[in-house]
């Protein structure tokens, strides 16, 4: 079996990825529910103590599960969310005040997330346009006779991102449903770490199964695999 | 509510679904609406992570963790699934490509008002894919019980919650009674022992038409 070489100097040790991950930084991470979260980026940022952090995650996980911890130990100090049901930490945290959080329906803010790592403006949506919280400060824009809501594009300084396996160019694909919210925060972060289960030669991805082209990654990790129990088990 | 109740609505939503239909479950009982379809009925359960197609539980032991539904729970794949991330899931519903979408609520209103998403200064979960899924779906069916843990109609004139969307329910199935939700009000179309007419009428907090052709399922 071919070894993978490390052409692009992208493959790099945890240690040296995480180093962009700074108290008070707006921190992405893919994953839905922690499946598809990176489990050994997110035990480094843990371990690392890093706070005040901005994360932009599509919800908080379960307390011991993918973001879960970061949050339970008060290290967000601002989640931007579409629910943090099923982590209660979160929610007590979120009505103590101590920790902010700006929810998003979960399909606006994916596609804010789109936006954020396609370089667009805004997008122009229908939902939650008359709900008090969710219209709150955003501009009303009129199409052709039509109203809708301007929402922002996301971006992060470090996204973090979990896929079954990787070339050394950072193209990846994923696993499943862990796809899930991966491919666009790995679009959306000013520096990409994406932790694999696989590194595999350069040519050995088949280009036509490659769902985030390399371009979108800066650094590959090598996973230790999960290190949580899941809600189910 | 007790396991067979839970089961007994969701075997009544399950009558609605039909051959052919894409369809988005929410969480709890309209979980266990797959357990009711016949066998050999076509159609293809989204899931608002990244999934078309979904099948039934695993076995125990066979779980794969990097296949499982919106809710973090293991699933399987029916033939002609596949997989995408979570923008082209809600494009497809926001598209208004799903047939039926079957969830839970805290409230519905007679305009058909859906309140699922939180109880100020109590629960305030945030509103997950409800939303979207509410506001764009052909067809909106909310499972519920007919009344509150304190006894109070979560069928009102005006919902009284922060609201999911307006005018999106099209019919309501609880513990207790069937429901449409039509342009001339609500309309009691069926009853569940051992509750009556009168009970339900008593126990919903807004106008209720009975329609001339009521059932009544044991």
């Amino acid at each position: 079996m071919m070894v993978a070489g490390n052409e692009y100097g992208k493959i790099v040790s945890i240690e040296y990825a995480i180093d962009k991950v700074m108290d008070g930084c707006t921190l992405m991470v893919g994953g839905f529910g922690g499946v598809g979260s990176p489990p050994t980026l997110l035990q480094e940022v843990f371990d690392k103590g890093v706070e005040q952090l901005t994360l932009i995650c599509n919800d908080t996980a379960f307390p011991h599960i993918g973001v879960g911890p970061l949050v339970k130990e008060g290290r967000v100090k601002k989640a931007i969310v579409s629910h943090i049901g099923s982590n209660p930490i979160a929610g007590s945290l979120f009505q103590e005040g101590k920790m902010e959080v700006e929810f998003s329906p979960q399909g606006i803010l994916i596609e804010r997330i789109r936006a954020g790592g396609a370089g667009l403006g805004g997008i122009l949506v229908d939902i939650g346009m008359d709900h008090e919280w969710l219209s709150k400060g955003k501009p009303i824009v009129e199409v052709d006779g039509k109203r809708f809501l301007l929402e922002r594009p996301l971006t992060a300084d470090v996204s973090l991102v979990y896929a079954k396996k990787a070339d050394p160019f950072g193209n990846l694909v994923y696993g499943k449903s862990a796809r899930n919210t991966n491919p666009l925060v790995a679009m959306a972060g000013n520096i990409t770490i994406a932790e694999v289960g696989e590194i595999v030669p350069l040519g050995e991805l088949n280009p036509e199964e490659i769902v985030t082209p390399g371009i979108f990654v800066h650094y590959i990790v090598k996973s230790r695999g999960v290190n949580w129990k899941w809600a189910w088990e | 509510m007790g396991m067979g109740i839970r089961e007994r609505i969701a075997k009544r939503a399950a009558k609605e679904l039909k051959d052919g239909m894409i369809v988005n479950l929410g969480i709890g009982i309209p979980s266990l609406i797959p357990n009711f379809l016949p066998k050999g009925m076509r159609i293809m359960f989204q899931a608002e992570n990244g999934i078309l197609g979904m099948g039934e539980s695993p076995d125990k032991g066979k779980e794969d963790a990097n296949l499982c539904n919106a809710a973090g729970y293991p699933v399987t794949i029916v033939d002609g699934a596949s997989y995408f991330d979570s923008a082209t899931a809600f494009a497809m519903i926001r598209k208004g490509l799903i047939d039926v979408t079957v969830l839970g609520g805290l409230q519905v209103s007679e305009q058909g008002d859906l309140a699922n998403w939180m109880v100020p200064g109590k629960r305030v979960p945030g509103v997950g894919g409800g939303m979207e899924l509410a506001q764009k779906t052909k067809k909106v069916i909310v499972v519920m019980s007919h009344v509150s843990k304190d006894g109070e109609p979560k069928i009102v004139t005006e919902c009284s919650l922060p609201l999911t969307a307006r005018q999106c329910v099209h019919l309501i199935i609880t513990d207790q009674a069937v429901i449409e939700v039509t342009k001339e009000g609500l309309l009691l179309t069926e009853v569940m022992a051992p509750y009556n007419v009168e009970d339900v009428v008593a126990n919903t907090g807004a106008f209720l038409q009975i329609a001339p052709s009521l059932k009544r399922i044991e």
